[in-house]
């Protein structure tokens, strides 16, 4: 094991270390702290400390242990863990972060701001121990040296110390631990009364190995910490090393059951613990004396000697336990991910669209050949080729939990900022979407959470004359809908107020007087360039320049936004984004000699557009679909397609493809029904991008180029067209 | 990072920079080919870092030098090297009076 893969270890235990202490901290601010969940917080703190010693990370030893101490009465009730002293273990755990960061970036000292910070909170927490604030910052040497000059030597017997015996395997040294390291450590939790340091199994000069380890210590310790906090300092060298850790005033009888389990003699064993005050010769004589008597009776294991007589406290061995099995449960977990360059994934991805239209290149000929042996191969190369296809894309699905728990934080401190009671509440994490999405899909997300916040949410007296709970909720939730993710962010403040953006919207020339406009319509108008109706401008939003970023954003993934919105009641904007980015099912239409793929996710039914509503055209553009107005849309008019003059008679059969999204459907009216078809999106260049309804192209298998309907765009042009509401359809 | 220079019939050994693990084993051979003298002097003065590989191998040379009645002295410790001696008070053994 070498140095550096231990401190990378190290880094990557602490961040994950920092965010479970993030995650219980913010915890505590919802329900009542549990033992178990400010035990886990002082664990990851104690752990940190413990870790960073053994790296000489003064900083991060010197800044935890402050934070470490005030959990510690936490952790035995002198202290109440209220929403102030929570905000400040975050804070800590911020400065921890920070102080870790550091030592990731390889920087061998901490910048003057950053250690200035550290001072400060230090200060803050250590009002809560009942120690003056420290005017200057002591440097590590200097508190070391203090150390060194406070710590008695030798001979002050003090009864109440704890006997500490050590004895290091050979490798401690080659595994990247430096027994002198835990000492330094150790000085940190109390004061080291006495050591004798032994080095007794030293080998003759010749046979002595410069990287074994021969050194052990007999340590007689004072100190108010407990005996698993004692035994943490420990953890790292727990299997390498032979460790005995006696309470203050344990037995003597323990005390010679531990001198016998030692491998030096008896006699100098007994005069070390005499030396170091932790025995008299008296005790001494008695104890081997009353010994011998028992020993010819029953000569128990010391480990059921020592719980017996309750030197082990129960709870140590259940913390070890814990553990244990935490470590065995990481260990299973990690030998089951690999990581990959997420370029390699994006490569195989291109691969197989490449395979999917090569795929579709043989099943033609193969059709063409009317051969049945070459149709069925054609056919199950097709069918593994979808498989194949659906596993590497789902390589690149990740969870949306991820992105939410984030929000926990950011709620917590913007609404303190706010100084706005406001809790997040999360549903859907599991919901999973394509990775690229989940990255960018972050920033639009916090400018609407932001947004919700600042002005979607009333400050609390005004939510009390409107009789809502004082305490405002935000929701986030995304669940999977006809082929897209749908990521909700709601909250139950007061809603849009529709008469303002409008009338914002003619101040700023969006919309001219008169015009008759949707609710949504109106809705939409916030996301336009330059509008924003905060009457004031905080640091959180209200600049006007977020919402119109937002939706580009989202329109960049290819998706769309909606907002619904009740006046006293709250706002839900919803993001609707593709599950995928790179090949999709589609399904295959004609019109003319063209050929459309509508992604089949959102394909509802296909429907013939029959006589009697044909004729009805000149005046209307919708059919009764049974009993619901659905507006429809002609490919051919749409996109100004030549009527095809050779068409025969089948082919002036026309269909309705009924597709469904956000809640809204339309028709779109097709010549021929192909299929459906294994999609490879190709984006289309710059000089389209201005089309509306075509959101990307495709290549057939006969090597022709099929255009992709982009269903969102259309829906949007058929409702401008429409003179009326489109049906909205309750779910 | 060491070096030996006569001086009289004293052997002198200067350690700088780091007694650590990293330097032990060619500190051992140094302090091997010392041993040869009838009187040797270590100096620490300009040992910044010291570790337990260090103090053992420091503990192991004058172990030595007693069972071959040779005389070893560590002159002018360095800060570093004091404040390990005294944290597992070894200052007597290494001839220093607090």
């Amino acid at each position: 094991m070498n140095l550096d893969a231990a401190l990378q270890t190290f880094l990557v235990e602490s961040r994950e270390l920092l965010e479970n202490m993030e995650s219980s901290l913010l915890q505590t601010e919802h329900q009542a702290a549990d033992t178990e969940t400010i035990n886990a917080i002082f664990r990851a703190a104690h752990t940190i400390k413990g870790s960073a010693g053994l790296f000489g990370l003064d900083d991060i030893v010197k800044f935890t242990h402050v934070v470490e101490s005030v959990l510690d009465k936490v952790r035995n009730n002198e202290l109440q863990l209220d929403s102030d002293l929570a905000s400040l273990f975050l804070e800590s755990c911020d400065q921890i972060s920070a102080l870790v960061g550091n030592v990731e970036a390889g920087n061998d000292s901490i910048d003057p701001a950053l250690a200035d910070k550290g001072a400060a909170i230090i200060d803050r927490l250590n009002v809560y121990l009942g120690v003056a604030p420290v005017a200057a910052v002591v440097t590590p040497a200097a508190q070391q040296a203090a150390n060194v000059a406070a710590q008695p030597q030798g001979a002050v017997a003090e009864t109440d110390n704890w006997h500490i015996s050590l004895r290091f395997g050979v490798d401690v040294l080659r595994n990247g631990m430096d027994p002198l390291a835990f000492m330094r450590y150790l000085q940190t939790m109390g004061t080291i009364v006495s050591v004798m340091t032994l080095s007794d199994t030293l080998p003759a000069f010749p046979e002595m190995d410069a990287e074994s380890c021969y050194l052990g210590f007999e340590i007689s310790f004072k100190s108010d910490a407990d005996k698993a906090t004692i035994e943490g300092v420990f953890e790292f060298v727990r299997e390498d090393a032979r460790i005995r850790i006696l309470p203050p005033r344990s037995r003597i009888a323990e005390y010679v059951d531990f001198i016998r389990e030692l491998p030096e003699e008896e006699q100098r064993l007994g005069e070390i613990l005499i030396a170091s005050g932790t025995l008299t010769q008296q005790e001494l004589d008695e104890g081997l004396k009353a010994q011998a008597d028992i020993a010819n009776e029953v000569s128990l294991p010391l480990g059921s000697i020592l719980v017996e007589n309750g030197a082990v406290q129960p709870a140590v061995v259940e913390a070890a336990a814990e553990k244990q099995q935490q470590i065995k449960d990481a260990k299973a977990k990690v030998p089951r991910l690999i990581r990959i360059d997420a370029d390699k994934l994006d490569t195989l991805i291109n691969l197989i669209g490449e395979l999917v239209i090569a795929g579709a290149g043989i099943n033609v000929l193969a059709q063409r050949s009317a051969s049945p042996e070459l149709i069925e191969s054609s056919e199950n190369i097709g069918k593994f080729i979808e498989e194949v296809r659906d596993s590497a894309l789902s390589l690149r699905m990740v969870q949306i939990g991820e992105t939410f728990t984030k929000f926990q934080r950011v709620v917590r401190d913007v609404s303190k900022e706010l100084k706005k009671d406001i809790t997040l509440i999360v549903s859907g994490a599991e919901t999973e979407l394509d990775k690229t999405v989940v990255e960018k899909i972050g920033d639009p997300l916090m400018h609407l959470v932001r947004n919700s916040m600042d002005h979607g949410i009333e400050p609390a007296d005004v939510r009390q004359q409107r009789g809502k709970p004082l305490q405002g909720t935000i929701k986030l939730n995304a669940y999977h809908e006809s082929g897209s993710i749908v990521i909700e962010v709601s909250d139950d403040g007061g809603g849009l107020n529709k008469d303002r953006i409008l009338a914002k919207g003619i101040e700023k020339g969006i919309v001219s007087p008169g015009q008759v406009m949707t609710d949504q319509e109106i809705f939409k108008l916030i996301f336009a360039a330059g509008f924003s109706t905060a009457e004031q401008v905080t640091n959180i939003s209200g600049r006007g320049v977020g919402m119109d970023v937002v939706r580009q954003n989202i329109e960049a993934l290819r998706g769309s936004i909606g907002i619904d919105s009740e006046q006293g009641v709250g706002t839900t904007m919803s993001i609707r984004l593709p599950l995928t980015l790179a090949i999709i099912d589609g399904f295959l239409v004609q019109v003319g000699k063209s050929a459309f793929v509508i992604p089949l996710d959102l394909v509802v039914e296909c429907i013939e557009l029959n006589e009697s509503d044909r004729s009805n055209e000149e005046s209307r553009n919708y059919i009764n679909l049974r009993g619901e107005v659905l507006p429809y849309v002609r490919l051919r008019d749409l996109f100004e397609l030549d009527v095809d003059s050779d068409a025969d008679d089948e082919a002036a059969r026309e269909n309705i493809v009924v597709v469904q999204y956000a809640n809204t459907r339309v028709g779109i009216v097709v010549d021929r029904l192909l299929g459906e078809f294994q999609t490879v999106i190709k984006p289309l260049g710059k000089i389209f991008s201005h089309i509306r309804g075509i959101g990307g192209s495709t290549i057939l298998g006969s090597g022709e180029v099929a255009l992709i309907i982009d269903v969102a765009g259309l829906i949007e042009q058929v409702q401008a067209r429409e003179p009326q509401p489109v049906q909205m359809i309750s779910d | 990072m060491a070096s030996s220079k006569k001086k009289g019939a004293v052997e002198k050994l200067i350690v700088e920079g780091e007694l650590t693990i990293y330097t032990a084993a060619e500190m051992k051979e140094k302090i091997g080919t010392l041993l040869s003298n009838e009187s040797i002097e270590i100096d620490l003065s300009q040992v910044g870092e010291i570790d337990t590989a260090g103090l053992q191998l420091l503990l192991l040379a004058q172990r030595e030098c007693a069972k071959q009645e040779k005389t070893i002295v560590f002159s002018s410790p360095s800060e570093a090297v004091l404040a390990c001696w005294n944290m597992c008070n070894l200052q007597e053994t290494f001839g220093v009076t607090a």
